[in-house]
């Protein structure tokens, strides 16, 4: 038998019983249409967190203090108990070979008044390399400079939410914000960045330099947080590691001492975000791979029938002929022809049904090329599978039988 | 040349549990090159049986057969698929046509199915029309079985079996579903294919439609009975003239 008929013989029998080969293939067509729209959410998700992650600038290294340590019991005297100073910051920035550059971040809640109302942000304390670091422009006005860090002026950066709250409709460069009845005059506005990986809203941020925050608005000496950027991406382990060794020494850990900080780069929390979407994404996909083995049991089934139904058409074609492997590949063939038109079906209502839940939702799905031809590739495959052994026993009929068979 | 058919000490046994049956027991049987015989005996009588091993749809349980000079006993599954296949052309009695499928489909399949084939796979419709023409169906090629008569029917089925130039037709009860009329009809297309040097063997429990062929063997409990020539043989195209002249048809 040529190719060309045996398809045309297994699509004609498909296409005989149209109802029944399409309840026959609707376990294939959600089992595909299931894993193309779980993976394309999984997807869009996680797209969507990686460019937020990238919204947190470029090779960034962030440290934090290493807060179980900070109230625990090994502080020695004269530590700094686990806490970063702007001696630290002094520190790194006049030793770093590696860095591009490094701020703190001193956060503090505030309620912000001025222009038309009050608005409660957060005001961070940083040094004029801040921007650098997170790679985010001004959309106007001016940023502080180490003359104003120096003189602990009382200037601010406002960002795009602060504008909408205090300003709108007007210029906010050159007006006046008070925070703690401390007077701001704000020099410049940050252009929009969006929500950050976490969710928050990053344009709901005062900027201030780190002296003038420290000193008139935290009231206290201690840092949260150190922000810098390797000098370029090939640098980020040195770069870590040089870091991790200056504060060492500006704390005085001894050799064999523990850190009393703990230093993260970009890609560790943007592969810590990915894990969790990754995680949800095998699930689901393995979800709709059990409705896909469930398809193709739906497959075996109707081909059994299918072989019972047409004992007597075997027999004939045996009698006249046909080997054992001719009437196997017919019927593989067909419950193939089966799964594939199952998976192309799912496919197509897979992206249809991604497209409608990125239009109707506020999910984002990306299609993944790689998922559709894998799960056109494994619908074949079921069929394959599937339809072997109802195949087997049609080629393993007698032919005397078969042709007896009313 | 080879006899189409030659069987030395033939025997066929079913055993179910402790109980042997006896089938067939010890055929010797030679048919030539442009016979036309009738393997004839009531039900049980083994012709059924001889008929399958014959038509090498089942093996004899041991003795000799030997189909065109080829010592079919012993082969494989797939070697008796092919030798059905390019040898034997079958014709049945409930004419086992494929539902569903037009008759030039019908006689193409052979040739699906033809390893040695040596034309080509574009040239298989139009030796499936050249089979349809000769067995007088030209016209009717695009129809498919039930919207074809009995006689129909069981001309598609003769143009199925000589698609592949068979060595030997054999036809079980070829006659069974067909009234008397369209039976000698199908005779007659038989005997002209006989003429034309086709080997024909007929299995039938009728002794009139024996008349038709050239040879009887008669089977009684797995055991030759009789093997003679047909003393008186009838010509079905002067019995169907003759009967178009009593009622006044055609």
């Amino acid at each position: 038998m040529n190719w060309k008929n045996i398809l045309n013989v297994a699509m004609k029998s498909i296409l005989r019983n149209r109802m029944r080969s399409l309840l026959t293939m609707l376990g294939i067509i959600i089992g595909v249409a299931a894993v193309i729209v779980m993976v394309a959410i999984g997807k869009g998700a996680q797209a969507q967190i990686e460019d937020q992650i990238g919204t947190l600038g470029t090779n960034v290294i962030i440290a934090f203090p290493n807060a179980s340590r900070a109230g625990g019991v090994s502080q020695g005297a004269g530590s700094n108990g686990g806490r970063f100073t702007l001696d630290d910051v002094d520190k790194i920035e006049k030793n770093a070979t590696q860095l591009a550059g490094v701020s703190p971040v001193i956060r503090s809640g505030v309620q912000a008044i001025g222009g038309s109302g009050n608005w409660s942000t957060s005001i961070y304390g940083v040094s004029p390399s801040y921007l650098d670091i997170r790679q985010w422009p001004l959309a106007s006005g001016e940023f502080f400079t180490d003359r104003e860090i120096r003189s602990r002026s009382k200037v601010c950066v406002i960002g795009k939410t602060v504008v909408d709250n205090l300003f709108p409709n007007q210029d906010p460069v050159g007006q006046e914000i008070r925070l703690r009845n401390v007077p701001f005059k704000v020099i410049g506005v940050l252009t929009q960045k969006g929500q950050n990986a976490a969710g928050a809203d990053q344009d709901d941020a005062i900027l201030a330099p780190s002296t003038t925050v420290l000193d008139r608005l935290s009231g206290g000496r201690f840092i949260q947080q150190l922000m810098a950027s390797a000098a370029s991406p090939a640098q980020m382990t040195q770069a870590q590691e040089e870091m991790r060794g200056l504060l060492r020494e500006s704390h005085r850990l001894q050799p064999g001492e523990d850190d009393d900080f703990v230093i993260r780069n970009q890609t560790e929390i943007a592969e810590a975000a990915q894990q969790t979407t990754q995680v949800l994404t095998l699930l689901l996909a393995s979800i709709a791979g059990v409705s896909l083995v469930v398809g193709g049991i739906g497959i075996m089934n109707i081909m059994l029938v299918s072989v019972t139904e047409r004992t007597r058409e075997i027999g004939i074609r045996m009698a006249i002929g046909a080997r054992g492997s001719d009437v196997l590949t017919q019927f593989l063939v067909e419950s193939v022809v089966l799964g594939l038109c199952g998976g192309i079906i799912g496919i197509l209502t897979g992206v249809g049904v991604a497209q409608l839940v990125q239009a109707v939702s506020d999910l984002h799905t990306k299609i993944d090329p790689s998922i559709v031809i894998l799960s056109f590739i494994f619908s074949g495959a079921v069929g394959v599978f599937f339809g072997f052994y109802p195949a087997r026993k049609a080629a393993a009929l007698n032919p005397i039988e078969a042709l007896r068979y009313e | 040349m080879n006899s189409v058919i030659k069987t030395s000490g033939i025997r066929k046994v079913y055993s179910s549990g402790d109980v042997e049956v006896v089938a067939l027991a010890t055929i010797d049987l030679t048919i030539e090159p442009g016979e036309f015989v009738a393997i004839m005996g009531s039900s049980g009588s083994g012709k059924s049986t001889l008929m399958n091993i014959l038509g090498c749809l089942d093996y004899p349980t041991s003795g000799e057969y030997f189909l065109d000079g080829v010592k079919v006993n012993g082969l494989g599954r797939n070697e008796l698929a092919d030798i059905r296949n390019t040898k034997i052309g079958f014709v049945f009695q409930g004419f086992n046509l494929l539902p569903r499928t037009s008759a030039v489909e019908n006689v193409e399949l052979p040739l699906f199915y033809n390893r040695t084939r040596t034309e080509k796979d574009s040239d298989i419709r139009k030796l499936a029309e050249e089979a349809l023409n000769r067995v007088g169906l030209g016209g009717r090629i695009h129809h498919e079985p039930s919207q074809l008569s009995g006689g129909q029917q069981q001309r598609v089925a003769i143009a199925r079996a000589l698609v592949n130039r068979p060595a030997l037709i054999l036809a079980d009860e070829p006659t069974g579903n067909l009234d008397s009329r369209t039976s000698v009809e199908v005779l007659a297309l038989f005997q002209e294919l006989n003429e034309q040097g086709i080997t024909v063997i007929l299995v039938t429990h009728e002794p009139d439609i024996a008349e038709y062929t050239k040879r009887v063997i008669e089977m009684r409990d797995g055991s030759v009975l009789k093997d003679e020539p047909v003393a008186e043989r009838r010509n079905a195209a002067a019995d169907l003239a003759a009967r178009s002249s009593v009622t006044g048809r055609e």
